[in-house]
C-alpha cells in the first residue's frame, strides 16, 4: 500500500533524504523514528505528493505519487506536521471541505463528516472556529479531516504532539481501531508511542534508514534493552554531526 | 470540477468568515461614490452618465484588488495549509481558478454596490445604459486582471503585507503606463513604437475604450490574457514548491 523506492531529496546543498526504500502493507502501523532533521517529514511529504523526489519513486495504493498523483492522493489521508487548518473554519466545515474535494456529496458527505468528528472525539468543539480551539482540539480537527474519507492509507506526522495524556490515549486508540483495515505511517518522537501502537519501527538518521524492524527487534539491539537506548545508539553519529554543523547551513524546507 | 467547486465555496466563505469581505465591501461602497461625487463632480457635470465613477475606478481597483487577493497563497503558506492542499487530490489549476473566482465574485458584488448611482442618473436624466453596462463589464475585467496578477504575487511570499505591496506596485505600473504623462515622456525619449507598445500593455488604455462603451476583440483578448497569465504564474510558483521546477 505504501512503497518508497530509493527516494532522494536535496534542499540546496543539503541531502535531506538519501535513498530511502521501504514498503508497508495493510494492517501495519509503521513508525518513522529519528532525530530532528533526519528526513522523516520530507519522506512523508514525498509520499503524499507535496514534494517531488529528486530521484526514486513513491507509490500509494499502487499509484505513483508523481505520475498518478491524484489517484494516489485519493487513497490517502494526511495529517501534516503541526496539523495546519483554516482558523476561521469549524472542524465540521473543515472535514466537509476535505470530503467535498474528494467528490462526497449529500448524505454520504454528512455521514462521513459526522463519523470522523465522532471518532476524533470533537464533541461540542466541532462547531467552534478552529482558531479558537486548544492545541489538542486543533490537532483532532485536522485528524478528523484526514480520516473523514476513510482512506486506505494514513500518513500522520506527529499525530499526538501537544496532546495531554488522555488525548494521546484517545488518538492511539483510534489508530489501533483503524489499523486492521489500513496502512498507517506515523512519525513520532515519543518512543512509548512506538511500543504502544506500532507493529514496525523504521529509524532514520541523516536521511538514511539505519534500522527497519519490529519495536521488539529494535529494543533487542540496545545494551540496556530499551527503545531509548536503541535510539541513542543508532542516532549518536548523526547527533554528533548535527552538533558540529554550523547553524547557517540549515535550510528551510518548502511547502 | 468537484475540487474546483469545493475550493471556490471554501474561499468565498473564508472572505465572509473573516472581516476581510465586509471591510472591503464597506470601503469600496464608500470610496467609489465618494470619488465620483467629490472628485469627479458627478452631479455638477450636468451630464446623465457615470463617467466620474469610471474615471477613478482603475485607481480604486489598483489598491483594493491587491488587498483582496493578497491572502490567496500567502495565507496558505503562512498557516501551513498549503501542504494540506498540495496533498489533496486537487489539480493546481482548479485551486488557482477557484481562488481567483471567489475573489472575483467579491469584486463583482462590490461593483453592484454602485448600482444606486446608476439608478440615480436614470432618475435624473436619460443616460446611455448600454454604454454604462459596457463600462461595468470593463470594470469587472479590469478587476479580474488585477486580481489574477495579485494572486500570482501572493504565491511569492508567506507575508500578506509583502504580497499586497508587490501586487499594488505591479498594478500601479499596469495602470500608470497608459497615462498621457507617461506616454508623452516615453515618446519624447524613445522611438514612437515604444510608447505605442507601452500603451498596448496598459490596463488603463484597454479599459478606456470599454469605459466609453466600446467593446473590441483586442481589449477582450488583452484582459483574458492578463487573467490567464496571472493564474498560470500562480500555478507555476506553487508548483515550484513541490520541487517540480528543479
Amino acid at each position: 500500500m505504501i512503497d518508497a523506492h530509493d527516494l532522494v531529496k536535496h534542499f540546496g546543498p543539503t541531502r535531506a533524504v538519501d535513498g530511502i526504500s521501504f514498503s508497508a502493507q495493510k494492517g501495519e502501523v509503521v513508525a518513522l523514528l529519528g532525530p530532528n532533521g533526519a528526513g522523516k517529514s520530507t519522506t512523508m511529504r514525498m509520499l503524499t505528493g507535496c514534494l517531488e523526489p529528486d530521484s526514486g519513486s513513491a507509490a500509494i495504493a499502487g499509484h505513483d505519487a508523481v505520475r498518478a498523483r491524484h489517484a494516489a492522493q485519493s487513497a490517502l489521508g494526511y495529517l501534516p506536521e503541526g496539523a495546519p487548518a483554516y482558523p476561521a473554519m469549524t472542524p465540521r466545515a473543515f472535514a466537509r471541505f476535505h470530503l467535498r474535494v474528494r467528490g462526497f456529496t449529500g448524505k454520504a458527505l454528512h455521514e462521513a463528516a459526522e463519523l470522523a468528528l465522532e471518532r476524533a472525539r470533537m464533541g461540542e468543539a466541532a462547531n467552534r472556529p478552529i482558531g479558537m480551539l486548544s492545541k489538542g482540539f486543533k490537532r483532532r480537527a485536522a485528524l478528523a479531516a484526514a480520516i473523514a474519507h476513510d482512506p486506505a492509507v494514513l500518513i500522520l506526522d506527529e499525530p499526538t504532539d501537544g496532546l495531554d495524556p488522555n488525548q494521546k490515549d484517545g488518538v492511539r486508540a483510534l489508530i489501533r481501531m483503524m489499523a486492521p483495515e489500513k496502512t498507517i505511517l506515523i512519525s513520532t518522537h515519543l518512543l512509548d508511542e512506538v511500543e504502544a501502537i506500532c507493529t514496525r519501527a523504521i529509524l532514520i538518521t541523516g536521511g538514511r534508514i539505519v534500522s527497519d524492524t519490529t519495536p521488539a527487534g529494535l529494543i533487542s539491539t540496545a545494551p540496556d534493552q530499551s527503545l531509548a537506548g536503541a535510539f541513542r545508539q543508532l542516532t549518536r553519529h548523526s547527533a554528533e554531526q548535527t552538533t558540529a554543523r554550523p547553524a547557517r547551513s540549515r535550510k528551510e524546507t518548502p511547502a | 470540477m468537484t475540487a474546483l467547486w469545493a475550493v471556490y465555496r471554501r474561499e468565498l466563505a473564508a472572505y465572509f468568515e473573516t472581516p476581510l469581505a465586509w471591510v472591503f465591501l464597506t470601503a469600496f461602497s464608500i470610496a467609489a461614490p465618494s470619488f465620483a461625487w467629490h472628485v469627479g463632480g458627478l452631479f455638477e457635470s450636468g451630464r446623465a452618465d457615470l463617467t466620474p465613477l469610471f474615471d477613478y475606478l482603475p485607481w480604486l481597483l489598483m489598491v483594493l484588488m491587491p488587498a483582496l487577493a493578497m491572502r490567496a497563497w500567502a495565507e496558505e503558506r503562512e498557516t501551513g495549509t498549503l501542504e494540506m492542499l498540495l496533498a489533496a487530490p486537487i489539480p493546481l489549476w482548479a485551486a488557482a481558478l477557484a481562488k481567483f473566482l471567489a475573489a472575483w465574485t467579491i469584486a463583482a458584488i462590490a461593483l453592484t454596490l454602485t448600482f444606486p448611482l446608476w439608478a440615480a442618473v436614470n432618475y435624473l436624466g436619460d443616460p446611455d445604459n448600454a454604454a454604462i453596462a459596457t463600462a461595468y463589464f470593463g470594470g469587472l475585467l479590469l478587476a479580474g486582471g488585477y486580481l489574477a496578477i495579485s494572486q500570482a504575487l501572493s504565491g511569492t511570499t508567506s507575508n500578506q503585507v509583502v504580497a499586497f505591496v508587490l501586487a499594488m506596485g505591479v498594478c500601479l505600473i499596469l495602470t500608470a503606463a497608459g497615462l498621457p504623462l507617461v506616454l508623452d515622456a516615453v515618446a519624447s525619449r524613445l522611438p514612437g513604437m515604444f510608447a505605442e507598445a507601452l500603451a498596448g500593455l496598459s490596463a488603463l488604455s484597454r479599459f478606456d475604450s470599454l469605459r466609453r462603451g466600446v467593446i473590441s476583440l483586442a481589449d477582450l483578448i488583452y484582459f483574458i490574457s492578463l487573467i490567464a497569465t496571472g493564474l498560470a504564474l500562480a500555478m507555476a510558483l506553487i508548483d515550484t514548491r513541490r520541487g517540480g521546477g528543479r
